[in-house]
């Protein structure tokens, strides 16, 4: 994964007029078999990677996606546009990876979810409340001072740290950005719970960032 | 820092685990207009908000690897095992 300019399948507003993905699915059942791989490299990544937080190993998230991608054709004809596309084969993708990673999926649904943390330590507030090491605001240049890959990194390794429910629900909403709704209906959580998972989880990502900004300021 | 005692008591403690929540606009009006009072009036949870926006922003843009060419091969034998099914 890399910054890149924004793309279009994934991008997280939907002003657009027609949805590439629909184009796609009509030349897919046309039998069009280019309309199927460059439907695949537009979700890859992000199934990729969600099927990597229900499995143990890399080589059974691919397996999983491969799977999930011929249950996605065998259905094709049952696909009827309720849910956009991407919701319905990531959701295909969740059934799939969560049978795939059995036992082990549901411990760590179990989890996460049980004690209280604290978006910022507790140390950096005074005991009224108030900050008592507040943040310093970041340059505007991040990118060029710090570095694109270094920011990057930072944020693979502080998903890579999050509980799986917690970076499941984070890349979903902010890194491939879909609807919150969405991501309810993917993960099957409720909307509740996806936004607690959100928040633990965007906390975690701005601290790890300030870890890193704050390092090159001093 | 000085302690902060906004007209509608909330403390920045609170405020930033309410942050995510005022971003994606599923605060409840009361507690949303709390905390629009209190970004005018507390200088460190503007800067802590506008930290969470470029965080989000730079998460935006982590954008995916083209497929590998082996990738593509792969997936276009799963197409044509499903044509020979179909
Ligand atoms: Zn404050």
């Amino acid at each position: 994964m890399s910054f890149h300019a924004p793309r279009l399948p994934w991008t997280r507003r939907r002003s657009q007029v027609i949805d590439p993905d629909l184009l796609l699915l009509e030349r897919l059942r046309a039998g069009d078999e280019s309309a199927f791989v460059t439907l695949v490299s537009l979700h890859h990544d992000p199934m990729l990677r969600l099927a990597r937080t229900f499995v143990s190993s890399h080589a059974i998230a691919e397996e999983v996606v491969q799977d999930t991608w011929l249950g996605v054709l065998r259905g094709i004809e049952r696909f009827e546009g309720r849910s956009s596309l991407r919701t319905w084969l990531l959701a295909i993708l969740v059934k799939r990876a969560r049978t795939a990673g059995g036992r082990e999926a549901r411990s760590i649904a179990s989890s996460d979810s049980a004690s209280f943390v604290a978006a910022v330590d507790a140390d950096r507030f005074q005991s009224s409340g108030a900050w008592g090491a507040p943040p310093e605001a970041w340059t505007d240049d991040l990118e060029e001072r710090i570095g694109a890959r270094a920011l990057r990194d930072q944020i693979l390794a502080a998903l890579a740290d999050m509980p799986e429910r917690q970076r499941a629900v984070v890349m979903l909403r902010d890194v491939d950005g879909l609807q919150s709704e969405e991501v309810c209906q993917v993960l099957d959580l409720s909307p509740g719970n996806e936004r607690v998972l959100l928040h633990r989880g965007r906390s975690r990502l701005r601290q790890a960032l300030e870890d890193e900004i704050g390092a090159i300021h001093t | 820092m000085r302690f902060r005692r906004t007209p509608s008591h909330i403390w920045c403690q609170q405020v930033v685990e309410m942050v995510s929540d005022y971003l994606e606009g599923t605060l409840p009006a009361r507690d949303q207009r709390r905390l629009d009072h209190h970004f005018t009036i507390c200088p460190p949870c503007s800067i802590y908000l506008s930290q969470m926006r470029e965080t989000l922003r730079l998460a935006g843009k982590l954008v995916p690897e083209d497929l590998s060419p082996e990738m593509e091969q792969e997936f276009t034998e799963v197409y044509r095992r499903w044509r020979e099914e179909s």
